[in-house]
């Protein structure tokens, strides 16, 4: 009888779980420092103040560029990414 | 309707962090996992071919000058390269290593193009400051593709490679057509705009 109640976490499903962590902040990590850079520099931002711009002035804003590539790699390459490496790290167990 | 040049450098910049995003991914999951899909092997080497594709309609559009030509020209053409070697390899129609050299070239020319188009000191303008900065990344990181190609599976170096487009994304991010930089700006660079 095991009166232990308390199993040890092998070290290598800790690793594991940290770098799932780390992969799957990137993309929200990418997006806030959209966000932040938008919030320091509201003028980078055209769409919030127009004065007659031009269309690529309107449709190009730094800020909201880094926070498409961010969703981007957050919603296409991180997610089925995490999803592969629990699935892994499930079937190693 | 020409997108000012500005604009050029933060399209690339998106590009170039997505780039450094995906590299990223890869030393930090492990070879094993990131190859269990097969589209993620080709992603990096198709986003790098894309880009140097990219140059292509740059190199047409923006002629300031006959160097402006050349240099988006080969840079065009070396990306391509370092691209499809990339590619080839992914998909395992090339196994030597060497073919990774073609990276190092890439990153070098990229560097060296970076260096020629500029002709403005580096205190000029912003955008003058940030093509000097931006060549001597290239050209002193391209050590790194180099290192790869002597040691592939070495997560370090896959991290600074990474590292070095997340880096160039945020200095193109920088990068405005008329603006100072360090509080200097050329009086004959024009009128800063916004």
């Amino acid at each position: 009888m095991d009166s232990q109640l308390a199993t040890p976490i092998p070290a290598v499903r800790e690793r594991r779980s940290a770098r799932a962590l780390a992969v799957s902040s990137l993309g929200p990590l990418t997006v806030l420092a959209g966000f932040a850079w938008a919030f320091a520099q509201p003028y980078r931002v055209t769409l919030l103040h127009p004065r007659g711009e031009s269309f690529w002035w309107l449709a190009i804003e730094p800020p909201l560029l880094v926070v498409l590539a961010g969703l981007a790699f957050w919603l296409v390459v991180a997610r089925p990414l995490v999803a592969d490496l629990e699935e892994r790290d499930a079937a190693a167990r | 309707m020409q997108p000012p040049a500005e604009m050029v450098h933060w399209l690339f910049a998106t590009g170039f962090l997505l780039l450094g995003l995906v590299l990223l991914a890869e030393p930090i999951v492990g070879e094993e996992v990131w190859r269990m899909r097969r589209w993620r092997v080709y992603l990096w080497p198709g986003l790098a071919f894309a880009l140097g594709v990219l140059m292509w309609p740059v190199m047409a559009f923006y002629t300031n000058s006959a160097i402006h030509m050349l240099a988006h020209g080969a840079w065009a053409e070396s990306l391509m390269a370092a691209g499809a070697a990339e590619l080839g390899l992914a998909r395992g129609k090339l196994r030597h290593p060497a073919w990774r050299v073609l990276t190092f070239v890439g990153l070098l020319v990229s560097g060296l193009a970076f260096l020629v188009h500029e002709q403005n000191p580096w205190l000029f303008a912003r955008s003058a400051f940030l093509h000097h900065l931006l060549g001597w990344t290239c050209v002193v990181a391209s050590l790194i593709p180099l290192a790869r190609v002597f040691r592939p599976r070495s997560a370090a170096l896959q991290s600074a490679f990474a590292l070095v487009f997340v880096a160039l994304a945020v200095m193109l991010f920088t990068d405005r057509d008329v603006a100072p930089v360090f509080g200097h700006l050329s009086p004959v660079a024009g009128a800063p705009h916004r």
